[in-house]
């Protein structure tokens, strides 16, 4: 028999099976495709000119750090979830929501086109805006709601 | 059309991104989040490559596929879980890493695109 402790020994990276990762897999394809939709959304909705700065996809960046900033401290400081919640919402839908190539080839292109006052704006402008956004998010979490709990 | 080929794009793009980084997470000892930044600079690569590339398939393979591989909240969250725990100089690094080398790859995509 084994003892129940045997299963914390257990080494935390070792790769689960491929039936194990096949939910998980499936709702993280999912998530992602939901994800991109509504970033695809967001860009027919708010054009922005090719040589423009493009703030769809910066504004999509920074909305979607800021959710993942609550919801990782939700989920893994306040109340635990279904396993399966972390990868559908955060891996899938905020991962797929956001991106970082469009970010990086926007970049190229405005510098290529000879717009490269408005790509070196937009390079600095992402990382700050993105990382400021899943700080403060964070941090206003932990304040709101561990304030609450009993 | 135009919708279902971001999905489909998508619905592949972000599982293999999940299991980049497990496999890459796998690989290291090290709190450096290699996954992430693994499947953010190849995804700028492959984006920098379709550059001019018929509408179809910048729409299957940059919207959704290249746009679901690459993240940039998880690549954040990842950063502040490093600054939060200590490791700020791994963080910056991180943070530097991420955008020059996605920025370099999107070049290097562009540059091989026209070749």
């Amino acid at each position: 028999m084994t003892a129940p402790e045997e299963s914390l020994r257990r080494p935390v990276r070792r790769p689960p099976s491929w039936r194990a990762q096949a939910p998980v897999v499936a709702v993280v394809s999912i998530g992602g495709a939901v994800g991109a939709t509504a970033r695809y959304a967001a860009s027919l909705w708010w054009t922005t000119p090719l040589k423009g700065f493009p703030w769809t996809t910066l504004w999509v960046n920074i909305a979607g750090c800021a959710v993942i900033g609550v919801f990782m401290v939700v989920i893994t400081e306040i109340r635990p979830a279904h396993p399966l919640l972390r990868p559908f919402f955060g891996t899938g839908v905020l991962g797929g929501f956001t991106t970082f190539s469009t970010y990086a080839v926007d970049i190229r292109r405005l510098i290529d086109g000879g717009q490269a006052g408005t790509g070196l704006a937009y390079l600095a402008a992402t990382p700050l805006a993105a990382l400021t956004a899943v700080w403060l998010a964070a941090g206003t979490t932990r304040r709101v709601l561990k304030g609450r709990q009993p | 059309m135009n919708w279902l080929l971001v999905v489909c794009g998508a619905m592949v793009g972000a599982p293999l991104r999940y299991l980049t980084d497990r496999a890459v997470q796998a690989r290291h000892d090290s709190v450096f989040p290699w996954g992430t930044l693994t499947v953010n600079v190849t995804g700028c690569l492959l984006l920098g490559l379709l550059a001019g590339a018929a509408t179809h398939l910048q729409l299957l393979l940059g919207t959704g596929l290249c746009g679901a591989l690459t993240t940039y909240s998880t690549f954040s969250y990842e950063t502040l879980r490093l600054a939060e725990t200590g490791a700020r100089l791994q963080a910056a690094l991180n943070a530097a890493v991420s955008v020059a080398g996605g920025l370099a790859a999107a070049f290097a995509g562009a540059a091989l695109a026209r070749m």
